[in-house]
């Protein structure tokens, strides 16, 4: 009980519940900002319309996302010095300056566009207006770069020194945060990641439609620029992971033993598909697995040796005095399993998806459609799947659209949790980075409170997202075909109701 | 000149803008309920900050991020130990946030309530508990050898921080009210103008009684010209709201916030949270700062990035500089 509602603990909680949550925003913004962005490109381009009814529903949900993605940001940032007092002294020197440039470069750029881009439908010529969405795209982009090049500098600290005087950490190559591999290759996962995310909501919500067989138009070219993006950002997603995973096995040796549940040390190591063990004593008692694959993964060589955590553990022990420096092993292990597994599985579905639906030139003469007709799913040559078949896959696409969220946030709580009980790794442990001044019941009460207010918004913000959904694409107004051509809006319609009003 | 001295003008800088810009926004928030006579009106009000509340905000953010990478000891002594009311302002201001997006993605009138009703207490609050907590910084609070806090909650809540807190709400509305009549056209236009000359004399006795109380604690000269600018300007914003010059009226309500945060931070310097247990143990721009090094890349950021910054949200103002009045609202409730 003592050690359950320990500050640390409680700040540890808190500090896992509101970033999750904060993450489920964050990747599908990033994403629909550019894909509302290429479709409203699509629409300045060709004059196309259903590009246009396809970026204001799209671009309608962004901004329901959006608007949860910035206020739970906002905490974020100040729960560093409200739970994490001694943290915020020790590496603030470095810590707290991409943060800074986070908000002063990208944050700035992104909420000021966004509120141009919102209100601006009758106030700024058509391309003017497009290119404030994708300067919203931009600010969002280098938001994460920023974010991660921070949260990258907690994994693998580099261009600081310690100064024992003050008693911190202190600065001593900017240049080196922002561009280790690390910061790399963790801002290329994550962000193709997030474009997995939202090809796999444009799946989802298009096939929905498609299958109650409404607004066919539309949803055609979203299914189309959702399958092609989950395929693309599945595959780098891949290739990123894989960067990732070999630059995490130089690092932090200790996070890929636990993630594998690899107890000792060997050549050849397996990759454990399914492993159930004794924590305590330090094996497993159940255990299947493919030999080879883990080595190959470690370093590209099917036959070279990879560290245990047994072995890790005492290797640390020497280096940083006694002490336990394994985190929670069956966490790390199905942690990162699960984020394998659901982020793979959206992309195996996109992949399908992009097969089953493929273009004319592709499919015999009678299985082709018109535009106003729902895609036949053509698995081979000449005949379409039985529609029970048919039912499945569109049903199995629209549950695709939360399985990235689900890899997004596991993936988080692997590599945070895996770098236990470090929070900046071999520089400071979690336990003395929490805020000696902060009571039990201050930290239990804005825990609660942020809790409790994130599930009611939860509520709120998931029943307005299906009534959207549901809703479809909106008819075009003669407003929307006759965007002004002056700055501020035409002087003709000076009494007309705004084309948006909160 | 020190970097340290620098990046405390630059952190002043910051909020001051924080309060020009979200000030007024906030006033307007209060005025949902204080101006608006039906719902339609509340609308008008929303929908002449509309565009612009969240990039005001980021002016928060940057100053609470420049604040942990400037003064990592300051930022991680004033959030750890002013948790319970920073708790409260991030509440409002993630609620807030939602409550402008989601109220018009309904068209029940209950939901559209519920929200309103959130936006005017979640204005309302933070623009009342920044006064408190900045009238504490400056009055000084109990912090111990190690920089901790040691006080209680009930020690923030001290007669001159609540005063600071009350004169912030007020300063923040009166703002609001002469924003509102800027940015208006039509009846509503002209109640504002009405009510700034009401809201703003209330605010002109508790600004002169607080900056005063301020000046005798811990004054010196550039505090006192920092005092009368701002009396002055909240005098000339009201005499120029009468004679029906509202861009005058809401520069000048303006002039007197940034001349009110000056004062305060030029009363605090070279202190950035002084400890009312032991002048020894107060934080100060020299040992609260970050390396030479960290101040001076902050610094190239800053000077290249905040003129962008400034250019580009002028040019959103400009944007939307058309006044807005009820004939401007669509009928139909939901988009």
């Amino acid at each position: 009980m003592e050690l359950a509602l320990a500050p640390e603990t409680l700040a540890r909680w808190q500090f896992g519940i509101t970033t999750v949550y904060h993450f489920l925003f964050v990747p599908l913004t990033i994403s629909l900002a550019a894909l509302t962005a290429g479709l409203q490109t699509a629409w300045v381009r060709t004059e196309n319309e259903k590009y246009l009814r396809a970026t204001k529903f799209w671009g309608k949900l962004f901004l329901i996302n959006i608007a949860m993605g910035v206020v739970t940001g906002i905490v974020q940032e100040f729960q560093f010095g409200m739970n994490w007092s001694d943290y915020s002294r020790f590496v603030g020197d470095i810590f707290g300056a991409p943060l800074a440039f986070e908000a002063l470069i990208a944050f700035f750029f992104e909420s000021t566009f966004i509120g141009l881009w919102i209100f601006g439908w009758d106030k700024l010529p058509k391309k003017i207006h497009l290119a404030c969405i994708w300067m919203v795209s931009i600010g969002t982009i280098l938001s994460a770069y920023f974010i991660l090049a921070a949260n990258s500098w907690m994994q693998h600290p580099v261009g600081y020194r310690i100064n024992e005087a003050k008693g911190r950490a202190e600065l001593t190559d900017f240049w080196q945060v922002l561009t280790q591999n690390t910061a790399l290759a963790q801002a290329f996962h994550t962000l193709t990641a997030s474009f997995l995310t939202g090809g796999a909501f444009m799946v989802g919500i298009a096939a929905f439609h498609l299958f109650r067989k409404k607004d066919i138009r539309v949803m055609k070219t979203s299914l189309r620029l959702g399958l092609v993006t989950v395929v693309v950002a599945g595959l780098l997603t891949a290739v990123s992971g894989d960067t990732l995973g070999k630059v995490m096995f130089k690092q932090q040796p200790m996070k890929m033993a636990a993630a594998e549940a690899l107890w000792d040390g060997q050549d050849a190591a397996p990759f454990s598909i399914f492993a159930y063990g004794d924590v305590s004593k330090g094996h497993n008692s159940v255990e299947l697995s493919i030999p080879g694959i883990l080595s190959f993964l470690a370093n590209d060589d099917f036959q070279s040796y990879v560290p245990g955590i047994n072995d890790t553990n005492k290797a640390e022990q020497a280096k940083y005095g006694p002490g336990d420096y394994r985190p929670i092993i069956p966490v790390t292990f199905w942690a990162f399993r699960w984020m394998i597994g659901f982020g793979m599985a959206s992309f195996a579905i996109g992949l399908v998806g992009l097969w089953l639906t493929r273009k004319k030139f592709l499919l015999p003469q009678h299985l082709r459609v018109g535009e106003d007709e729902v895609p036949h799913l053509v698995l081979f040559r000449s005949k379409a799947l039985s529609p029970r078949l048919s039912k499945l896959y569109w049903l199995v696409a629209v549950w695709t659209l939360g399985f990235p969220l689900i890899a997004n946030s596991w993936g988080w709580i692997f590599t945070e949790m895996g770098r236990q009980p470090w929070v900046v790794y071999g520089v400071l442990q979690t336990r003395h980075a929490v805020s000696p001044g902060v009571s039990q019941a201050e930290v239990l009460t804005s825990m609660i409170v942020f809790t409790a207010l994130y599930a009611v918004l939860a509520v709120i913000e998931v029943k307005l997202l299906v009534k959207y959904i549901k809703a479809g694409p909106p008819e075009l107004t003669e407003a929307d075909l006759n965007p002004p051509t002056k700055i501020g809006g035409d002087s003709r319609d000076a009494d007309k109701p705004m084309a948006f009003s909160y | 000149m020190h970097l340290h001295d620098v990046w405390f003008v630059l952190i002043a800088v910051l909020w001051i803008g924080y309060f020009f810009l979200e000030g007024f926004d906030f006033g307007v928030g209060v005025l949902t309920r204080l101006l608006a006579r039906d719902r339609l009106e509340k609308r008008v009000l929303i929908n002449t900050i509309g565009p612009v509340w969240d990039g005001n905000e980021v002016w928060l953010l940057t100053a609470g991020g420049a604040t942990f990478a400037a003064f990592p000891e300051w930022y991680a002594t004033l959030f750890s130990g002013f948790y319970l009311p920073l708790l409260v302002i991030l509440v409002c201001l993630i609620v807030r946030g939602v409550a402008f997006e989601y109220r018009a993605k309904r068209p029940e009138e209950k939901w559209q309530r519920n929200w309103e009703t959130a936006i005017f207490w979640t204005s309302l609050l933070p623009a009342f508990l920044w006064g408190v907590a900045f009238g504490n910084i400056v009055r000084g609070v109990k912090i111990d050898r190690n920089f901790e806090y040691v006080g209680t909650v009930g020690d923030l809540l001290n007669p001159y921080a609540l005063l600071g807190g009350l004169v912030t709400l007020t300063l923040f509305t009166f703002h609001g009210t002469v924003f509102t009549a800027l940015k208006t056209v039509g009846e509503i236009r002209e109640r504002a103008r009405k009510l700034a000359l009401k809201v703003g004399l209330v605010t002109a006795v508790l600004s002169l009684v607080f900056l005063v109380w301020t000046q005798i604690h811990g004054g010196d000269g550039a505090s006192l010209i920092a005092l009368v600018v701002a009396v002055a300007a909240l005098v000339a914003a009201l005499a120029a709201n009468q004679i029906g010059r509202e861009g005058w009226s809401f520069a000048l309500s303006g002039v007197t916030i940034v001349a009110a945060v000056a004062m305060l931070f030029l009363t605090l310097f070279p202190d950035v949270m002084p400890s009312s247990l032991n002048a020894e143990w107060s934080l100060t721009v020299t040992n609260a700062s970050s390396s030479p090094y960290t101040l001076k890349i902050m610094t190239w950021c800053a000077a290249i990035a905040t003129p962008i910054v400034l250019l580009y949200q002028s040019w959103t103002y400009w944007v939307f500089r058309k006044r807005i009045g009820t004939q401007h609202i669509a009928a139909e409730a939901a988009h």
